[in-house]
């Protein structure tokens, strides 16, 4: 390890680090929110169901070098738009999240959803009140990984010129030099470690029902399944 | 005849499932382990074939101790029933039948012959041999499950609450089924249930068991509905109250004028009794045990 | 229009097998492929298997994921690259350090998922644990193990790609090779086929799974008929393997 090199670059690494937070970022908030109705869509109609989880499994066969590669020939974007890392990374995060956020909606007890309906909750009521609230540690689980997989991926646009953690791994690798893929690396791991700190807490400030130990293990299963 | 001797499981997680439990159980005899959950009467019916393993103590089966037989090799010998079947759910029906005997080395023609044989034997068409358990009802899969614990013609039969998972009238039928094949086969049985009726209706020996794998009462139905050992008993079997509480009432069978109608605690009408000129009739045969009735009455026209 | 034109690129005969060399590339990319795919099938299958069955060692492989999960691809090869030097030895490496996770998660959930009554019941008859492993668990099993290898294949042909921005070959080297000189209908010709190619291998497997699913029992789980509690867990587990969750980062 050259640490002289880690001390003369600093700042270089700040601006790489907040470069991979701003392309991860919006991936992650837009795949939460647009695997929302479509996964409560899918919760509801097998058909939605089927036809959903097909096309998410779809996309998220197409190796994200070349989605990342298709997304400005199909929109017709410049090349090096940082747009596209943003545009192909929230494909992937809904195509990850719908089926988490499908198994969150089903996992809501019907009788439980159902008795809010017989004591008079209307649908809109009972979506905000019941089933967003009791789908919710599945949800948050589903947050988690597409958290993780989304800041790892950011990397990739490195190879198609959008600057971030990953072009350490580019400059690394041309000038044989293992100290900066090194940094690349444990710079991921971080943002990746410190985006999980913060969905978690937000899960329990908004969850506080679920801070039971059972339920750690019920996520940590999700995460796996 | 198998035999508990001083018998104490505790588990890994520190619970004591039975505390010292000793018991004879006759050969060619139904014996039911009748208790509540928790009873500990599962675990007794595992340490038979060494699904379980007692911590301390032994079981012998004829004299030898469990322990010092191999459990695949013990397993394979003696006979099992689960609840909810425990079907192989890739098998066909008679390749589930078929299953021990095929491991034990015995070939798949044969094997599969004397597993259409079971089938008559525990009362399933031939024609469902083909299908998969999934393809069966509750009832038939419980059928395909005795006649798999008896593929191997054991000694030993244990059954495992058989029979808690099926509607109340295919429970009848399957229970009526197992006094018949008793009749017919006289193999030693171990049934575990939490029914008092069940354990009633099948044993020969009826042992209520409390937490821990205690002893409460042990003996044929009828001395223990005659003489509770304790108030458990007493509630457990309903001796104090509800149905098995019966009174005769006033009202006599309009039209032969002999019969009076019995009551329960609570007044309402269970039944019939003989009472030829206004007496009750007494002294009528004593009770007998339902799985051994059948062999008597043949011994006896013999 | 650039679509188009790549189309026509890959239609072009003399493409396959002169300039891009298309066929030499496909080559490429299925040898290193195929042996990465075959060293996890090696290492991660008997490890699952005494995971499933046991039911130890669970947390061990989720760390395992998670970490793999998170680790980048392409600082992985990076380092590997620039410690071990431009060579199939660091792109293989990588293949089978990303694609253990998918197909271990394959194999004992799908263990796992085979309820616990039948396994109990095939005890109790006097099964051995190696009849039940061989003639119950993996035959129930089978269709999640597929899945799993389905999720790990797809995953080590989509990281080629990848590997080909240091220098190794495959179709990856269309799009690198398309970026550096502008010329996007060679890019798109290149992320078409590598699209194609996984799209292709997913269905291949699709079938398989489906071909490998035990006659008889009701496909949404190994385990129908059991109202016990951890048929419900197992069965939601069972359908999420195929699942993008399951197959753990993309490359």
């Amino acid at each position: 390890m050259n640490w002289g090199w880690i001390g003369s670059n600093a700042g270089l690494i700040g601006t790489r680090v907040l470069e991979h937070v701003g392309l991860s970022v919006p991936p992650i908030i837009l795949g939460f929110l647009l695997s929302i109705p479509l996964g409560y869509a899918a919760s509801r109609s097998k058909a939605a169901r089927s036809v959903l989880l097909t096309l998410g499994n779809i996309a998220y066969t197409i190796p994200s070098l070349a989605l990342l590669v298709l997304v400005p020939i199909i929109v017709g974007a410049s090349i090096l738009n940082p747009a596209n890392v943003v545009i192909g990374l929230t494909v992937y995060a809904v195509a990850l999240m719908v089926r988490a956020s499908a198994d969150a909606f089903s996992s809501v007890p019907r009788d439980v959803a159902g008795s809010a309906t017989a004591v008079g909750f209307s649908p809109a009521q009972r979506f905000i009140a019941v089933e967003l609230p009791l789908a919710g540690p599945v949800l948050l689980a589903g947050v988690r990984v597409v958290s993780v997989s989304t800041v790892s991926l950011v990397s990739v646009g490195a190879l198609i010129g959008v600057d971030n953690l990953g072009s350490f791994f580019l400059d690394a690798f041309q000038r044989s030099f293992f100290t900066e893929a090194m940094v690349g690396i444990v710079a991921v791991l971080f943002v990746a470690a410190v985006f999980d700190v913060i969905i978690t807490t937000v899960g329990r400030v908004l969850m506080p029902w679920n801070r039971r130990p059972s339920a750690s293990r019920r996520t940590s299963r999700v995460l796996t399944a | 005849m198998i035999e508990f001797r001083d018998v104490t499981k505790r588990f890994p997680d520190g619970t004591l499932a039975v505390d010292d439990f000793s018991l004879v159980i006759p050969s060619r005899q139904i014996t039911v382990l009748v208790g509540s959950s928790g009873s500990g009467k599962t675990t007794l019916m595992r340490m038979i074939n060494r699904m379980v393993d007692a911590t301390s103590g032994a079981v012998e089966i004829d004299g030898v101790n469990v322990s010092t037989i191999e459990p695949v090799k013990l397993r394979r010998s003696i006979g099992y029933v689960m609840q909810n079947s425990g079907l192989l759910p890739h098998r066909r029906v008679v390749d589930n039948i078929a299953t021990v005997p095929i491991l034990n080395g015995t070939p798949k023609a044969q094997a599969r012959e004397r597993a259409l044989q079971l089938m008559d034997t525990v009362g399933l068409d031939r024609s469902l041999a083909e299908r998969y358990p999934a393809q069966l009802s509750g009832g038939q899969q419980q059928r395909v499950g005795v006649a798999r614990g008896l593929a191997m013609d054991p000694n030993i039969l244990l059954m495992d609450e058989p029979f808690s998972a099926v509607d109340p009238i295919v429970r009848d039928e399957l229970q009526q089924e197992v006094l018949r094949l008793q009749a017919e086969l006289a193999r030693t049985i171990v049934f575990v249930s939490h029914d008092i009726d069940e354990a009633f209706l099948l044993g020969d020996q009826v042992v209520v068991l409390e937490r821990g794998g205690h002893i409460v009462q042990k003996g044929a139905p009828v001395d223990i509905l005659a003489n509770p050992a304790t108030e458990f008993v007493a509630t457990f079997i309903g001796a104090d109250r509800g149905r098995r509480r019966l009174v005769v009432s006033d009202t006599a069978r309009p039209e032969s004028g002999d019969d009076r109608v019995l009551v329960d605690s609570g007044g309402y009408p269970v039944g019939l009794i003989s009472a030829r000129d206004g007496q009750l009739a007494i002294g009528s045969p004593t009770p007998k045990s339902r799985s051994v009735s059948n062999k008597t009455d043949q011994a006896g026209d013999a | 229009m650039i679509l188009l034109q790549a189309l026509a690129f890959i239609l072009d005969g003399q493409n396959w097998v002169s300039g891009p060399r298309i066929l030499y590339q496909l080559g490429v990319t299925l040898s290193i492929s195929a042996i990465s795919v075959l060293i996890v099938v090696v290492i991660a299958t008997p490890i699952g298997i005494a995971i499933g069955h046991t039911g130890r060692g669970r947390g061990v492989a989720i760390l395992l994921s998670n970490v793999t999960r998170a680790l980048p691809t392409l600082g992985l090869l990076s380092i590997l690259i620039v410690l071990i030097g431009v060579n199939a030895t660091p792109v293989a490496i990588v293949l089978v350090l990303l694609g253990i996770p998918p197909m271990l998660a394959g194999v004992y959930a799908g263990i796992e998922s085979v309820n616990r009554s039948t396994i109990d019941a095939a005890r109790a008859m006097g099964m051995t644990e190696g009849q039940i492993i061989g003639r119950v668990e993996i035959p129930l099993a089978a269709p999640l193990i597929v899945g799993g290898l389905r999720a790990t294949t797809l995953q080590i042909v989509a990281t080629t790609t990848v590997a080909s921005a240091f220098a190794f070959g495959g179709f990856g080297l269309y799009l690198i090779k398309g970026l550096n000189t502008a010329d996007y209908v060679q890019m798109a010709a290149g992320a078409i086929l590598v699209t194609a190619l996984c799209l292709l291998i997913d269905g291949l497997l699709a079938v398989v799974q489906r071909l490998v699913a035990p006659r008889g029992v009701p496909r949404d789980g190994a385990d129908s008929a059991s109202p016990k509690p951890r048929a419900r867990a197992s069965r939601s587990r069972a359908t999420a393997t195929v699942s993008p969750l399951q197959e753990g980062m993309q490359s």
